[in-house]
Order: structure tokens, then C-alpha cells, then sequence
């Protein structure tokens, strides 16, 4: 009997909604992160429009207030989030010699949890009601601080549907964590100890440990505040004597570890090119895992200096202060370390190398000011202004986006079996690099100046004006960023290079194997002696695993 | 500043020590071999350890030292007392010693520390006057500190910094510092009841008549609201809507005739009152001195 409903396309439709495999649930993380990518830079357009001149009128206070809210809330739950996780999920297998996670169809719940949680939030724009009953989309910011959040300042629907949302969303970021603990603790390779692994895996590893202790207590708080809004509890509830300053701690407890869950696959991408494109070994590999494993630790002793100007006693202040300039510490080893790999190296320019450098720059700027609002005083004053915008932009978007791309640009080959277009690639660097520091550079400046954070306006003669034109203008120069990036996309799946098995001359695991891999990964389960197993191959008369 | 110097100097060593092994060590393209690997140093490595941490630990004792100079619970000696109560979107000002209650505009007298006690009605507001001090949070059931001295004379703008809903981008502040003798003399006629002036288009009445009263206070006249600014010396102030219009009768009559079209989602209503209304209300406004 034939099977009438049997098309090529419905066909190839199942076989990605049905997958438990590592890879292609990776690739679908990865897309769907970027499609957001998109989404929230066209409302971060649309915040540079209206910003552009003081009293602008082309988005009223409610819509700006709902963009700036999804802006923040997608680029983390729905960009950062996925491409990190997708990325985790489709090398990690590959890079430790495993055919696919410790729990595969646990893999694919956790996407499909991401993948609706994403679209029940964005619903929002279709059916909910924001603070003035006008508007659909969440309009209470990212953070949602308490007791704006409660049903007397908001009512409506938007803020239930960021809660249940990003709550649906956050389970699933919860369970791919388990299973990449699992899977980097139980199924490497023979040969490789914990000390062998890739650096990538153990930046993975510590990145899942932080989501599986900081995700649950955002999950929480939302639930409590779900509580509040539609059973009457009081836990957040100012009007009925609960001291709103709680949900600030238990967010920020969540929220700032959330920053290093962030960051830290960004410097797993850039640990991998480095050395790659550099020539050289990773210059001190047992100094990078014991500078990630602190940071680790110290993230989850910082929270509160997001917190500086709620009136902490002096005590408390001092003491996050202090916590918040030892975190420097080990992250200024990591940027003393990748500095180490590309000296006396033969440095290549690729473009997952020009993304690499550009992190490298970007992030010790936005580590630096980040330096600065650590000291208290300053942050009373720079605190909420457009200079902690300008400060997280570099640490996000000259850091991890940057560390994206850079990745990006590396392992296309692989995941794709085509190459993408180098030309294509070093403008699209150079645009977004110009318009990145054009655009967050001057923010440090209004920030001074005194403009707080989260204003859809402000006024003429206030010493402005320059600034906010000057990051409209960078905005658009992005653009052109972006777009080349589509169009090498594009054009390179349907007509790239073929990439060959290991086109930059590797020296991790993943490269020992076909690109595209098999859906089984490795013929024969590899078997490594040093953390750069391919290096041994191709230099059998100097090995790695003679120094380590 | 010592924090800056420190930053600067990390900032030109890390950056210049990048840019240098770019240039330095590119490829060349005739590299036949690769580069010798170079897996550590242990002392080099000990160097950005342990430096970094004396750097920090340095920043931490001057930056706790500043901590604790700065943290006053106590009003001191002959300090003007303020108390701040942020609302949704306005700024209400209590002048505790001297028994009156103004909104939007804080006059304060010249060299003379000024002490604030911050509250909020309503969700989390921060009072941030960015000329005069740092910022500090105004949270409901809580109360903060902030002080801060004024050492010449001037109008000094600041805002609220913590995302408050709709308009937290017109919750403006004014701060105006004057001479001891200038602020005696506003201090004398806020401290007045409302003057009774002669209205010919029967203003006070529509005032008293409409529902204004419920939210607006007018010291001598009515006294039964509170939920919005006090009335009583409207036109002391510069500004109306906690400065996102001049004070001007024209600006007035627009505010009353539509309020949201001067400040868009605020929580005055639109009461639609006719021509006629607004005209004999303003009136009584201007005569409100």
C-alpha cells in the first residue's frame, strides 16, 4: 500500500519535530536564538528612533516601556539562552567523544519548553494588556521589580504572561543543564580525564552548574509572584506590608549569575579559536579551569551590587563591593591568558579570529567599567544610567555576541559541510565593530551626563542631544552588519565552499569526524592521551600528552 | 581619582599588550612550521594572580573607607530636614521643621546641608540629582537617607532613576538653591494659606465644585485630598506635572483640557471640562501665589 500523506517536505518536517539527536536539536536552539536575534535588535531599532532626539514622539511612553522590557527579556531567555544551550548541546557530544547526551529525549523536552515559552511571550503582543490597558507586551522591565509588578500597577495580563513564559522557557533551560552535567561528568571518552577535557567542556560544565542554582530561584520567585497576582497572596505585596526589597534579592540572585551564564560559553567559544587561528597551545589550561570554577563560585556572591542605591547598611555594601572586585580577578587571568596564546604565535585573521580579538578588547573594556561601578560611591551616582547600559552592552555585545559570532564562523563548516564567505565575514566584522562602539561608546558619556536608564524621552538642552544621535547613527550602521550576515548565511549554505573534515586545521575532537557528522558521530569511539588529540596525530614525533 | 588612575592603567597595558601581539606575531604566510607551544609559566602566571589581587584588595579598603564616611542615619547639625515621598509620577516635598508641603521643586538654601528622608506611596522610585549627590532608592514600607549640600546658586535638574511605570521619564527634579535671605522669603509665603483673591469668573467656586478637591490640596480653602500635588502655591513653582511643562497659564488650560497630552498614561484624569470651565479654573489658579 502506498502512503498517499507521504511528501519530501512533511517528511523532513518530522524527522526535525520528532529528533532526540543532539546535533539537530542544537541547530534548532541555534536558529531560533538567532531569529530573536533579529526580533529584539528591530525593537532596539525602534529604541534608538525614538531616542534619537529629545521629545521624539514615534513610540509613546507604553510601547517604549513594552520594547525595552522584551528587548532585555528576549536577547537573554531567547537569544543568549538557546545559542548557548544549542551550541553546548551540539559539541559538547562531539568534543568528548560521545555519540549523543546522556538523556536524549530529556534534550528535546527542554527545546520544546524553550520553543513555546518563547512564543507564549511573545503572544503577549496579540493578548495581553500592559499598565495602561492599551498595550499587549510585558512593560514592567526585564527584572520586573516588585511591587510594580503587583496587580495595582499592573494590571492586565502582560506581566502573568512574562512570568509563565519565562518560566516555561527556564524548566526547559533547567533540564538541558542536568543533561549536560550528566553527560560531560559520565559519557567522555576513554582517556579523557577531567583535565583533559577540552577547556570548552569545562566552561560548559560550570556554566550548567550555575543555571541549575540560579534558574530554580527565578523559577520560584515567579511563582510566588504568579501567587500574588492571581490568588491573592502577599509576598511581594507593598500595599500589604511585604517589604519589596525580597524580590530584589532573591531576582538578583538568579539575575547576576545569570550574566556569568551568559559570558561564559562566550569565553568557551573564543578559548577554542584562540589557540586555533594563534597556532599555539592554550597558554596555561590549568589556570583557566581554576579561574572558571571561581568565577563560578564568586558569582553567587555578588548579587547585591546591583543593588547599591536601595540603602544597604554600610557592612553589606562593603562586603559585595569587595566580593564584585574579586570576581575581576580570575576574569582578568582569563584575558592575561588568551593575550599569553596569541604571543609568539602566527596569528591568522580569519574571521572567527577578527570576532575572537574583538571579544578579547570589548569585554576587558566592559570588565573595566564594570571595575568602576563596583565602587560604591560611583555607582550611586552611575547606577540606572545609560553608563551601566553602555558597561553591559560591552560585556554582552562586544563580548558575547561577539564570542557568537566568532564561534559562528568557526564551526558552520562543520555543522554544514560548506564554508562561509570570508570577505562577507571581515566586513560584517568591521561594520559591527564600528557600530557597536559608535552606538554603546557615547551611552558611557550620557550616562555621566546624567541620563538615568529606561526613559522613553528626555529633554532638549541637557547636554544630550550629541550622544543619543551618535548611538542612533552606530544602531544603523549595524544594520548593514547584520544584513551582510544574512546574506553570507544564505548564500553559503546553498553555494559555500565545501569545508572538508577539518578546514582551519583543528585540534579537538569534533574535527576528527565529517561535516556534517553522522547522526552516530565517530565510527569508532575515540580514544584520547592529551586535551588536543588531533595535534597528536597530526605531530606524532612532539605530542601534547609529553608536557601536560 | 585613584579608581580611574587604576583603570586607566590596566586598560593601556591589556589593550596595548593585544595590539602588539597582533602586529607582532601575525602570520606572515611563509611559515613552514608551527610556532614552538608554549603550555604556561607558573611564575607569570602567579604574577597576574597575585597583582590583581593586591590591585583590588587597594580598591576595596578606599572604597570602604568611602563607604563609611559618607553613611549618615542622622540629620547634622543645622541641616535643613526634607521629607521625599515619590509617587507615580510626582515628587512630594514635606519641609519637616518648618511645617509646609510643596511639590516637583526643592528650594534650598545655599551651604546649608540638606537631609532627606526618602519614602514612596506607590511602587519604587530614586531620587537622583546628579549635580548635588549620588542616587538613593525611595521603597514603600522603608525609609532611606540621602543628604547632600548645594555650595552655589543655581537651578539643579535631576530625575527619577528607577523604572517606575508609564511617565518614569517625566518625573523631573528641580532643585534650586538660593540665598539664605531668597530662601527665608519663599519659605514665609509657602508657610501662608492660599491668598484670597477676588474671582470674577467664579473660579474658587468651580474649583470647590468640580472634583478637583478630592486629589489637590489648597491650604485655607480645601483640605480633604492629598493623593496629588498640594495646590496652594501653584504659581511659585516653575513647572507643572513634575516638570514636563513650564508654568504658564497657555500650558495650564492644555494640561486641564487633556492632561495625557502633556504627559501621556499620567494619573490625572482628563475631567473634560468645557472652554468655559477651564478658563474660569485657571483663574483661580494664577491667583495662587
Amino acid at each position: 500500500m502506498i502512503d498517499k500523506t507521504y511528501s519530501p517536505l512533511s517528511s523532513k518536517l518530522h524527522e526535525w519535530v520528532t529528533t532526540a539527536d543532539h546535533k539537530k536539536l542544537g541547530v534548532m536552539y541555534i536558529v531560533c536564538g538567532i531569529l530573536y536575534l533579529f526580533v529584539a535588535g528591530c525593537e532596539a531599532l525602534m529604541i534608538r528612533w525614538q531616542l534619537a532626539v529629545p521629545e521624539n514622539d514615534v513610540l509613546s511612553a507604553e510601547t517604549y516601556n513594552a520594547f525595552f522590557t522584551m528587548h532585555g527579556t528576549t536577547m537573554i531567555f531567547l537569544v543568549g539562552m538557546p545559542i548557548i544551550l544549542g551550541a553546548a548541546n551540539y559539541f559538547i557530544p562531539l568534543m568528548i567523544g560521545a555519540r549523543d547526551m546522556a538523556f536524549p529525549r530529556l534534550n528535546a523536552f527542554g527545546f520544546w519548553l524553550f520553543f513555546f515559552g518563547g512564543l507564549l511571550l511573545y503572544f503577549s503582543f496579540l493578548g495581553g494588556q500592559g499598565l495602561s490597558g492599551e498595550e499587549g507586551a510585558p512593560d514592567v522591565g526585564w527584572f520586573a521589580y516588585a511591587p510594580l509588578t503587583s496587580t495595582t500597577f499592573s494590571p492586565g495580563s502582560s506581566t502573568d504572561y512574562w512570568i509563565i513564559s519565562l518560566f516555561v522557557a527556564g524548566m526547559g533551560s533547567i533540564m538541558t543543564a542536568i543533561n549536560l552535567v550528566t553527560t560531560i561528568l559520565t559519557m567522555r571518552c576513554k582517556g579523557m580525564t577531567l583535565m583533559k577535557m577540552p577547556i570548552f567542556a569545562w566552561m560548559m560544565l560550570v556554566d550548567a552548574i550555575l543555571i541549575l542554582i540560579a534558574l530554580p530561584t527565578l523559577a520560584a520567585i515567579q511563582i510566588m509572584l504568579l501567587l500574588d497576582r492571581q490568588f491573592g497572596a502577599h509576598f511581594f505585596d507593598a500595599q500589604a506590608g511585604a517589604d519589596p526589597l525580597i524580590w530584589q534579592h532573591l531576582f538578583w540572585f538568579f539575575g547576576h549569575p545569570e550574566v556569568y551564564i551568559l559570558i561564559l560559553p562566550g569565553f568557551a567559544f573564543v578559548s577554542e579559536v584562540t589557540p586555533v587561528f594563534s597556532r599555539k597551545v592554550l597558554f596555561g589550561y590549568p589556570l583557566m579551569v581554576v579561574a572558571t570554577v571561581s568565577i563560578g563560585f564568586i558569582a553567587l556572591g555578588v548579587w547585591a551590587h546591583h543593588m547599591f542605591a536601595t540603602g544597604l547598611s554600610p557592612t553589606i555594601l562593603a562586603y559585595f563591593s569587595g566580593a564584585t572586585f574579586l570576581i575581576g580577578v580570575p576574569t582578568g587571568m582569563k584575558v592575561f591568558n588568551w593575550i599569553a596564546t596569541l604571543w609568539g604565535g602566527q596569528i591568522r585573521f580569519a574571521t572567527p579570529m577578527l570576532f575572537a580579538v574583538g571579544f578579547i578588547a570589548m569585554f576587558t573594556i566592559g570588565g573595566l567599567t564594570g571595575i568602576m561601578l563596583a565602587v560604591v560611591p560611583m555607582d550611586w551616582q552611575l547606577s540606572d544610567t545609560y553608563f551601566v547600559v553602555g558597561h553591559f552592552h560591552f560585556v554582552l555585545f562586544g563580548g558575547l555576541l561577539f564570542a557568537i559570532f566568532s564561534g559562528f564562523f568557526y564551526w558552520f563548516p562543520k555543522v554544514t559541510g560548506k564554508m562561509l564567505n570570508e570577505t562577507l565575514g571581515k566586513w560584517q566584522f568591521w561594520f559591527l565593530f564600528a557600530g557597536f562602539l559608535l552606538t554603546f561608546g557615547p551611552m558611557h558619556f550620557s550616562g555621566f551626563e546624567g541620563m538615568p536608564r529606561r526613559i522613553y524621552t528626555y529633554m532638549p538642552n541637557r547636554g544630550l542631544e550629541f550622544y543619543n544621535m551618535l548611538s542612533s547613527i552606530g544602531a544603523v550602521v549595524q544594520v548593514f552588519g547584520f544584513g551582510l550576515f544574512v546574506v553570507n548565511v544564505l548564500h553559503s549554505l546553498r553555494k559555500g565552499k565545501p569545508a572538508g573534515d577539518d578546514p582551519w586545521d583543528a585540534w579537538t575532537l569534533e574535527w576528527s569526524t565529517t561535516s556534517p557528522p553522522p547522526p552516530w558521530n565517530f565510527a569508532t569511539l575515540p580514544s584520547i592521551a592529551s586535551r588536543r588529540p588531533l595535534w597528536d596525530s597530526k605531530h606524532p614525533d612532539d605530542p601534547d600528552w609529553k608536557y601536560e | 581619582m585613584l579608581v580611574f588612575g587604576v583603570i586607566g592603567i590596566i586598560f593601556v597595558v591589556t589593550q596595548g599588550a593585544l595590539v602588539w601581539s597582533l602586529i607582532r606575531y601575525r602570520a606572515r604566510g611563509d611559515e613552514t612550521t608551527e610556532p614552538p607551544q608554549i603550555y604556561g609559566s607558573n611564575p607569570i602566571e602567579l604574577a597576574w594572580t597575585v597583582i590583581p589581587i593586591l590591585i583590588v584588595f587597594i580598591l576595596f579598603l578606599v572604597t570602604t573607607r568611602t563607604i563609611y564616611s559618607l553613611d549618615m542615619q542622622e540629620p547634622p547639625e543645622g541641616a535643613l530636614r526634607v521629607k521625599v515621598t515619590g509617587h507615580q509620577w510626582w515628587w512630594e516635598f514635606e519641609y519637616l521643621d518648618l511645617d509646609f508641603v510643596t511639590a516637583g521643586e526643592l528650594h534650598v538654601p545655599k551651604g546649608v546641608p540638606v537631609f532627606l528622608d526618602l519614602r514612596s506611596a506607590d511602587v519604587i522610585h530614586s531620587f537622583w540629582v546628579p549635580r548635588l549627590s549620588g542616587k538613593t532608592d525611595c521603597i514603600p514600607n522603608r525609609e532611606n537617607h540621602l543628604w547632600f549640600q548645594a555650595d552655589e546658586i543655581g537651578t539643579w535638574y535631576g530625575q527619577c532613576a528607577e523604572f517606575c511605570g508609564t511617565q518614569h521619564a517625566k518625573m523631573l527634579i528641580r532643585v534650586i538653591s538660593e540665598e539664605e535671605s531668597e530662601f527665608e522669603a519663599w519659605v514665609a509665603n509657602q508657610k501662608l494659606d492660599a491668598p484670597q483673591v477676588p474671582t470674577p469668573l467664579n473660579g474658587k467656586e468651580m474649583f470647590l465644585s468640580l472634583a478637583c478637591v478630592n486629589c489637590h490640596n489648597v491650604n485655607g480653602i480645601m483640605m480633604q485630598g492629598g493623593f496629588a500635588p498640594n495646590l496652594t502655591h501653584l504659581m511659585s513653582r516653575d513647572t507643572i506635572a513634575s516638570g514636563a511643562a513650564e508654568n504658564t497659564p497657555e500650558n495650564l488650560k492644555q494640561w486641564l483640557r487633556d492632561p495625557n497630552s502633556i504627559k501621556d498614561g499620567c494619573r490625572m484624569p482628563n475631567m473634560m471640562l468645557t472652554e468655559d470651565q477651564i478658563d474660569s479654573l485657571v483663574e483661580f489658579l494664577t491667583t495662587l501665589k
